[in-house]
């Protein structure tokens, strides 16, 4: 809990991500590319999907982050209700439009590849309905963020929907599981262990953690440029009320 | 326990005395599910399979019509600062206005929806699994509905902020709604009827109960924010 209250000042928390950020940028540039090289070039084209397979190097991951920046704006949401730190409901803030982009890129990438594979650029199956009512719970949450005078209160309402949303997620995707499905079940997160070949794996693992690195880089920025924002506005306020 | 009857009585009457509140959802439900047979044809068996999904959309259309009354006038009257003021619990008076809520809208959607299966020539046997199926789900469209209602209280554009917050968390109460019927007019003999429905209905009722147990607590919760 300590480390946790270290970085509840502002000015703490600028200085650390000024030291980090050039580090994480690279390391994120440096694990995007070698990803894209393995996943365009080194990884097999599959025997029956042919080259569209490599679009998965790119849907899945941000499929993965979809559900991950919603579970973090989720915990972000229960640490600003309960301990009011200040840092929790700007990652909340920051972490939404980033989501809800990776949800859309998960849902873009799906469609092109579910035209040459399935046929369709759409269908309602389980998995990319539940995807997309996760689309709309983000769009919920940033619109109801923005949807008060106060940006207090904005944010109090959309850390409670957060919450009521994550712990909705489940039930929705169990749901729509039992509605209908066609998507292929889950190959990498096994309980026995991938089955996915070690070929195309290693390049998803790759991208799995560029895309997590971005999310960090692109976090940090967010909430850098929100805490300055703010400073500035108490400057400009501080100034208005001397003259 | 005397302040939530005194609630759940205060908000019955205020609903009577205003009747146009309580026939709105139910006139509307019943509006707009006769306008399915016009767009898509009176052929009897299309209309008999997709009466339980016009049902259930057009009911979980018009719970939502009715939110946004659910708590505005409270607040802008000035009476949900009383409440958030008195000592009774905050929980038990948010519990209160979504029974008061349920029985001026859920219940009369209950009370219409053999009406419109009967119009849509449903087979008999799926009645009584509809009844069951809208019992057990409409309260927690009132539930659910009443965090969405609270949340947005005092926004600026509140009327649009109700559907988006509330339409995906109504998803899986769709599903089961439509699957306990569905289940039941995909069975040939009568015996297996109910059991077929079954698991359905116990989703429905299982989704009740998390229902009730996280709304009042998030219902509070953003009641009093918006007093602050």
């Amino acid at each position: 809990m300590s480390v946790f209250h270290r970085f509840a000042n502002p000015n703490r928390f600028l200085k650390l991500t000024n030291t980090v950020l050039p580090w994480i940028s690279g390391l994120t540039v440096f694990s995007l590319f070698a990803g894209l090289y393995m996943a365009f070039f080194t990884s097999p084209a599959d025997y029956q999907q042919g080259e569209s397979v490599r679009i998965m190097y790119v849907h899945v991951p941000a499929a993965w982050m979809a559900m991950f920046v919603y579970s973090s704006i989720a915990f972000a949401s229960v640490c600003a209700l309960i301990w009011r730190h200040p840092l929790a409901d700007l990652a909340a803030k920051a972490s939404a439009p980033i989501g809800a982009g990776f949800t859309f890129l998960a849902l873009a990438t799906g469609a092109l590849w579910g035209k040459p594979m399935w046929g369709a650029w759409w269908v309602w199956d389980a998995r990319l309905t539940s995807v997309l009512i996760l689309f709309f719970l983000y769009l919920g949450h940033m619109a109801l963020m923005n949807a008060f005078e106060d940006q207090e209160r904005g944010n109090r309402a959309a850390a409670v929907l957060a919450i009521v949303g994550f712990i909705n997620v489940p039930i929705i995707k169990f749901s729509v599981d039992w509605w209908n499905t066609l998507h292929q079940p889950a190959s990498v997160m096994r309980m026995d262990g991938p089955s996915i070949d070690p070929s195309m794996l290693w390049p998803l693992l790759i991208m799995g953690v560029a895309f997590k690195l971005f999310y960090l880089v692109v976090l940090l920025i967010r909430i850098k440029s929100e805490l300055i924002e703010a400073k500035l506005r108490k400057y400009r306020r501080a100034l208005v009320d001397n003259t | 326990m005397k302040a939530f009857l005194n609630i759940v009585s205060r908000d019955l009457r205020l609903a009577l005395r205003q009747r146009s509140d309580v026939t709105m959802a139910v006139l509307f439900f019943i509006l707009t599910t006769t306008l399915f047979p016009f767009g898509l044809g009176p052929e009897p068996n299309l209309l008999a399979r997709i009466a339980p999904g016009i049902i259930w959309v057009t009911a979980l259309l018009s719970v939502l019509l009715s939110l946004e009354r659910l708590f505005l006038a409270d607040y802008e009257d000035g009476s949900l600062e009383q409440l958030v003021l008195s000592r009774a619990s905050l929980e038990s008076a948010v519990l209160a206005k979504v029974l008061a809520h349920w029985l001026t809208t859920g219940l009369p959607l209950m009370a219409a929806a053999p009406l419109i299966a009967l119009l849509f020539n449903m087979e008999s046997d799926a009645f009584i699994i509809l009844i069951i199926a809208m019992a057990l789900g409409t309260p927690s469209l009132s539930l659910i509905g009443a965090i969405a209602a609270t949340l947005t209280l005092g926004a600026r554009r509140g009327g649009i902020l109700i559907p988006l917050l509330v339409l995906p968390l109504y998803i899986p109460t769709l599903i089961f709604g439509v699957g306990a019927i569905d289940a039941t007019m995909n069975s040939l003999e009568a015996g297996v009827v109910l059991a077929n429905a079954k698991s359905h209905l116990m989703f429905l009722g299982a989704i009740f109960l998390v229902s009730l147990l996280i709304a009042p607590l998030a219902g509070a919760a953003a009641l009093r924010q918006a007093m602050e």
